[in-house]
């Protein structure tokens, strides 16, 4: 029932935070903060709480609700978390917190409207972070989808219009995609089996025809790639990414681009093992392209938003990379690269925004010098350069490295031309550096401020995190082991169709027989 | 009786269908165009009739009464929809009536 | 007294923490102390540590503070190890890092940037500290990386001027290309032997390769690559000229004493890799003679004094470079140590003459400092002797020599090494006594503002003191038996065998070594004290060479032409993206469908009634050709 609560307040706090813009026009910002925080505070309890390691591996849901919805279609609101839900759970409100306290000068106009947006964008990404019925899964898929839709076309930059239609065409179409696949899916476990059902677990073994799988998966990892995104469906990520206020830059690039990783890891896995085998070659190629593409991109852009943009594209290409090289390490990786990126990229944007509150530029031909005046701005953004770089000792060094290893044991031209992207990463963040904060400040207008208190709260939390991430990441680690291995074990285990369907064919006389 | 063979009857039928199609195409006034529809309707109806007497079946008796009503019907909307173009528009050249285009 | 182990990388760590938090707000005063302090007390805990090590029995000691990361088998651990070989080290980053401390107290004493240039120092020994104090690779990456960072933010610390910039994101950016061949190189130690533990692997690798075998090679090449990348070695040594931009007390800490010093340690650390791939080490001594050389022949055409060490610095890694490659391990950081003594030495002295003289860097602008500024110039005498390794009195000499004679003599020398290394002395004596001579001899061109304070001196005077005398705890057999040094790293390092019945020989090699580096100061007396117009004449009638060199062989031209520019290009034409253009078009596409599809909206009734009637005659003919 916790589960549905973390929803529940989200959704609410949202109305309620529409319905306060008529008394007072701060009063929206503290219902969301507070909504947030709540939901944090959860899911941090229960993060302290819970022992993750000694749990036995089939014990890993921490929590399970399921009520029927339309019971004659075997729809259920399913919601369950493990470990990894968990960890997804506690970045989104944290970087949901954040996105409330970003916008606090930022947003002027319907602010009630604009924190309904932001907080149901959070709850749809809560409910696709737990949700184990994949009819309920594609519908917070849209739930997500919408609201975002409005905060860039309402509350972007110049350009929100054509941002937002691209962002809504894109994901909608792939979208779609995925939702023809949920229904093939549907129909052919009920053909099978004889039960009709969108549940996640009764569908986890069903079994198919090679040829079906293909693509049936296909159909599910298009909708995840275009939200990773993937080269070469990424375009429309710079252009959401830089017309979109910073509150919806932090969620798209700390939140949004995860649910795509969390789908293929959650779905595309465990659902499709053998047909998920067959592409991980071409996947691998296509994150490794990505990782150099995002690279080149990102180092030619002279709009800081669509810098910071690219470099999520760059860095997305090691998430596909560490999934599909299927093995302990680098799915550990790849959880932890969701965590930090979400994390180093967020602060970027919450940084790019600072930036545009005091110049109202985003091009950074026109930035410069600006550690002279801002000092400890200057020293949280080398922070999170050196975070965008991989620097050792902040936690995306971790991650990147695990999966650099872990995909070492699959391919070896690829982790190569994927080291070397950390060369490419080293250009453009430098670059970031040079522009904004090195050099003589260009003579402006504008008076160019040090970090504000409010500024502060935010990026020295994120500091912290990033920094005890690089130091101290085991807790993360433990928190995913199970689900990882899960996953993991789902992929190497024998090819099983036929077992599968030997077992549904004799049914319970089977049970217990060691027929493998 | 002396039958007129069916070849003769539906031969006319598709004579004035063709005509009241060829005229629809080609007039620009909206009044000739209704005009060329109701022959077109005709044709069809007798069209009906000849089918109906070759197989000595009612039915394409009954048919016929069911055009004639329908185009009573249809002149009467046509007629108030002419009356309505011509009001708006001052004119009956239904080439004017275009304001919906693309 | 060993469990204070953890103190030495921590109190620098500490150091710097303050000053981020308080650096801004605290006296000018504080901050020294905070700064300078927490290295020193690093540096006196290393030396009672180092008693306590000496004295007791056990050859390393370990410390394991927690455990990183525990995924799969991957178990990389906070953890100390310490031995002979992370001693040496340890000693020099704590002792010449405090000197170098303390000398900065004076000389940034101006800069508004004060507290950040603590900051950044102390942050650079930490990281320092931890690469050679690491007990796995992993752990050594991250001091590796962090000493990277450090040296990114130090060379760009005049962050107004947008060359300083430049050098700073140039030296990152080449180091880090050598960083990605170092990681590769982990990745497949990983996969061999399961774990990035330094020790382990040290005791597995000969049971798990045979000599020569590809693995070995494969991996010795890719940390090769590390080690180039960071030490300035051909083909990576373009970045260090320039890194030059920085502060001089972090040319002398950085750029000369400590991190590019730290592919040496990298390659004397996995020695059981490199023993084990001979064809991996030959290259490390072909690439060292061949950088000594190079950049030998640059230093003599530079007129920036701190260019000058910049490439003599790369020359002298060059020779620590061929003494691993022949296997001479002990001898490599021997000449470490006192080349970080005498090199950190001349550094300070060069800043504080470019202090002085009111930023002027040109060596052609002093001259006849030798008065004015007699404390500097009998410190910068003395490094320059060393450097130049004048017979007998210097510590250069002693460390040099023993590079020289094991280059011929050593189990892996061979004549070439020899030559190179040769070639390479006359050249280091002939630009070292140049830069002497043209800047403290003649006549005065520039004023001296005011005299060097005691926090400036002090330094010098010690370290001047250290690369005289520290020389002598390691005394070639031909003069007398002390060998204090490699027995003290013998635990860690093997001895080097020599070629069968060299050992008279080494008389022989000496004396060539002692007339070829005193030549090489008459030569640049003769060019620049006695007839200064021959050397211009020298330098106009062969200007096409003098400008080759002066441009470090012209590498960094042929980088720009080879990879920058087209890595520019490349990103330049593609700013619009493309695959976004694919887009564009289907956008286009669909716009174009939309626009042909409304234009058959008309309006005109009769166009629609020809439609249908077209519609009609296609079905109609079609249900008949089909019908039949």
């Amino acid at each position: 029932m916790i589960l549905t609560w973390f929803i529940i307040i989200l959704m609410a706090g949202g109305i309620l935070a529409w319905i306060a813009e008529k008394w007072n026009a701060d009063l929206p910002r503290w219902i969301s903060f507070l909504a947030l925080s709540i939901d944090f505070v959860i899911t941090l309890m229960i993060w302290s709480q819970h022992d993750f390691i000694s749990v036995e591996p089939n014990s890993v849901w921490i929590a399970d609700y399921a009520v029927n919805w339309i019971p004659v279609f075997g729809i259920s609101f399913h919601l369950a978390m493990d470990g990894l839900s968990l960890l997804m759970l506690m970045l989104t409100f944290f970087l949901g917190m954040l996105s409330v306290l970003t916008s606090w000068k930022e947003i002027q106009f319907k602010i009630g409207f604009f924190h309904f947006n932001l907080l149901w964008v959070l709850a749809g990404i809560t409910g696709v972070f737990l949700t184990m019925d994949l009819f309920l899964f594609y519908f917070f898929w849209e739930v997500m989808l919408i609201p975002m839709y409005f905060l860039i076309g309402i509350w972007g930059h110049e350009n929100r219009r054509y941002a937002a239609y691209k962002f809504f065409i894109f994901t909608q179409a792939s979208g779609l995609l995925m939702l023809l696949a949920i229904l093939g899916v549907y129909f052919i476990h009920g053909n099978v089996t004889g039960t009709y059902t969108f549940d996640y677990f009764q569908l986890l073994n069903t079994p198919f025809e090679p040829d079906a799988a293909r693509w049936l998966m296909l159909g599910f990892l298009v909708a995840f790639i275009v939200k990773l995104p993937v080269v070469p469906f990424h375009t429309w990520l710079p252009d959401a990414h830089s017309q979109a206020p910073t509150a919806g830059s932090l969620i798209l690039a700390g939140l949004l681009l995860k649910t795509g990783a969390y789908g293929i890891i959650r779905f595309v896995i465990p659902l499709f093992p053998d047909a998920a085998h067959d592409i991980s070659k071409w996947a691998m190629l296509f994150g490794v392209i990505g990782i150099l593409y995002g690279a080149l991109l990102a180092f030619s852009q002279t709009d800081l938003k669509r810098l910071i943009a690219y470099t999520s594209v760059s860095h997305m290409g090691f998430v596909m990379l560490g999934i599909f090289a299927f093995n302990e390490l680098a799915v550990q990786g790849v959880i932890m690269q969701m965590i930090t990126h979400g994390i180093s990229t967020g602060a970027l944007f919450i940084l790019a925004g600072s930036v545009y509150e005091r110049i109202h530029t985003r091009d950074i031909t026109l930035m410069g010098g600006y550690w002279k005046k801002a000092p400890f701005m200057g020293f949280i953004a080398i922070v999170f350069v050196m975070a965008s770089l991989g620097l050792p000792g902040l936690g995306n060094f971790v991650a990147e490295f695990l999966i650099l290893v872990g995909a070492w044991n699959s391919t070896h031209i690829l982790t190569i031309l994927a080291t070397t992207g950390l060369v490419g990463a080293t250009a453009y963040s430098l670059r970031i550096m040079q522009r904004v904060f090195y050099g003589v400040e260009i003579k402006s207008n504008h008076a160019f401020e040090d970090l504000s208190l409010r500024e502060k709260l935010m990026m020295v939390p994120l500091v912290l995190v990033i920094v005890w991430l690089g130091f101290f990441p085991q807790p993360i680690l433990n928190t995913s082991k199970i689900p990882v291995m899960n996953v993991m074990e789902a992929q190497t285990k024998p090819k099983k169709e036929n077992v599968a369907l030997d077992k549904l064919n004799t049914n319970e006389v089977l049970k217990g027989d060691n027929h493998e | 009786m002396n039958t007129i063979p069916v070849e003769s009857g539906l031969l006319l039928a598709g004579i004035l269908f063709v005509l009241g199609m060829i005229s629809v195409l080609v007039r620009r006034n909206i009044i000739f165009m209704l005009i060329s529809v109701e022959i077109m309707l005709n044709a069809a109806g007798l069209a009906f009739i000849v089918a109906g007497s070759r197989w000595v079946q009612p039915d394409g008796q009954v048919m016929f009464i069911f055009i004639l009503t329908m185009a009573a019907a249809e002149v009467s909307v046509g007629l108030a929809l002419i009356l309505q173009i011509y009001h708006q528009l001052k004119t009956l050249d239904s080439d004017a009536a275009n304001r919906m285009k693309g | 007294m060993k469990e204070l182990l953890w103190l030495i990388p921590t109190l620098p760590f500490t150091g710097a923490l303050l000053l981020i938090l308080f650096g801004r707000k605290l006296p000018r005063f504080a901050v020294s102390l905070i700064g300078a302090g927490s290295v020193g007390l690093a540096a006196l805990i290393t030396i009672l540590i180092g008693i306590d090590f000496n004295s007791s029995s056990e050859n390393s000691f370990q410390q394991v503070l927690w455990t990183w990361i525990d995924v799969a088998g991957f178990k990389p651990q906070i953890a100390l190890h310490l031995d002979a070989l992370s001693l040496v080290f340890i000693f020099v980053i704590t002792f010449v890092g405090f000197l170098i401390h303390v000398y900065s107290t004076e000389f940034m004493q101006d800069d508004e940037g004060y507290a950040r240039f603590f900051t950044y120092l102390n942050l650079f020994v930490y990281s320092m500290l931890i690469l050679v104090l690491a007990d796995n690779l992993v752990l050594m990456y991250f001091g590796w990386e962090g000493v990277g960072l450090c040296s990114y933010l130090l060379i760009g610390f005049w962050y107004l001027e947008e060359k300083n910039g430049y050098a700073a994101r140039k030296a990152f950016i080449i180091t880090r290309i050598g960083d990605t061949a170092m990681a590769i190189g982990l990745f497949m130690l990983f996969k061999a032997f399961g774990t990035l533990h330094i020790q382990s692997i040290l005791t597995q690798a000969p049971q798990t390769w045979t000599v020569g075998s590809e693995g070995a090679v494969m991996i010795a090449f890719l940390l090769l690559g590390g080690a180039m990348g960071k030490s300035a070695q051909l083909p990576l040594q373009t970045w260090l000229p320039d890194a030059m931009a920085g502060p001089s007390p972090v040319s002398a800490l950085i750029h000369a004493a400590t991190m590019v010093t730290a592919g040496v340690y990298l390659i004397a650390r996995m020695h059981v890799v490199f023993e084990l791939a001979p064809l991996a080490q030959m290259w490390v001594g072909i690439i060292g003679s061949l950088t000594l050389l190079l950049a030998g022949f640059s230093a003599l055409t530079q007129f920036d004094l701190k260019r000058i060490l910049a490439y003599s610095t790369i020359s002298q890694i060059g020779y620590m470079f061929l003494a691993l490659g022949v296997g001479a391990w002990s001898a490599a950081i021997f000449h470490f140590m006192i080349h970080a003594f005498f090199k950190a030495l001349l550094f300070l002295a060069a800043g504080a003459v470019i202090h002085l003289l009111h930023h002027e860097h040109n060596i052609f602008k002093m001259g006849g400092l030798k008065n004015k500024l007699p404390a500097i110039y009998w410190t910068f005498l003395i490094g320059s002797a060393s450097l130049a390794a004048i017979p007998f009195v210097t510590g250069g000499f002693y460390s040099k020599d023993a590079i020289l004679w094991l280059s011929l003599a050593g189990e892996k020398g061979n004549v070439g090494f020899f030559l190179a290394a040769l070639i390479g002395a006359f050249i280091t004596s002939v630009y070292t006594f140049r830069m002497v001579f043209v800047t403290f001899f003649g006549t005065e061109k520039t004023h001296v503002s005011h005299p060097a304070g005691n926090r400036m001196t002090m330094p010098l005077i010690i370290l001047a003191a250290l690369s005289t005398f520290a020389g002598f705890i390691e005394l070639p057999h031909s003069i007398a038996h002390v060998e204090l040094f490699s027995d003290f790293l013998k635990p860690v390092l093997p001895a080097i065998t020599l070629q069968e019945g060299a050992e008279s020989k080494e008389w022989i090699v000496q004396s060539i070594a002692v007339v070829i580096s005193l030549s090489g100061v008459y030569m640049a007396y003769y060019f620049y004290i006695k007839k200064p117009e021959l050397s211009d004449q020298l330098k106009t009638s062969s200007i096409d060479f003098h400008n080759f060199w002066f441009s470090g062989w012209g590498f960094d031209k042929a980088y720009d032409t080879l990879f920058v520019k087209p890595f520019v290009f490349m990103a330049t034409i593609n700013k619009q993206d493309i695959i976004d253009k694919f887009y564009d078009e289907l956008v286009k596409l669909a716009d174009f469908l939309h626009r042909v599809f409304s234009w058959t909206q008309s309006g005109l009734l009769r166009w629609y009634m020809m439609g249908i009637v077209i519609g009609a005659i296609l079905i109609v003919t079609l249900s008949l050709l089909v019908g039949n």
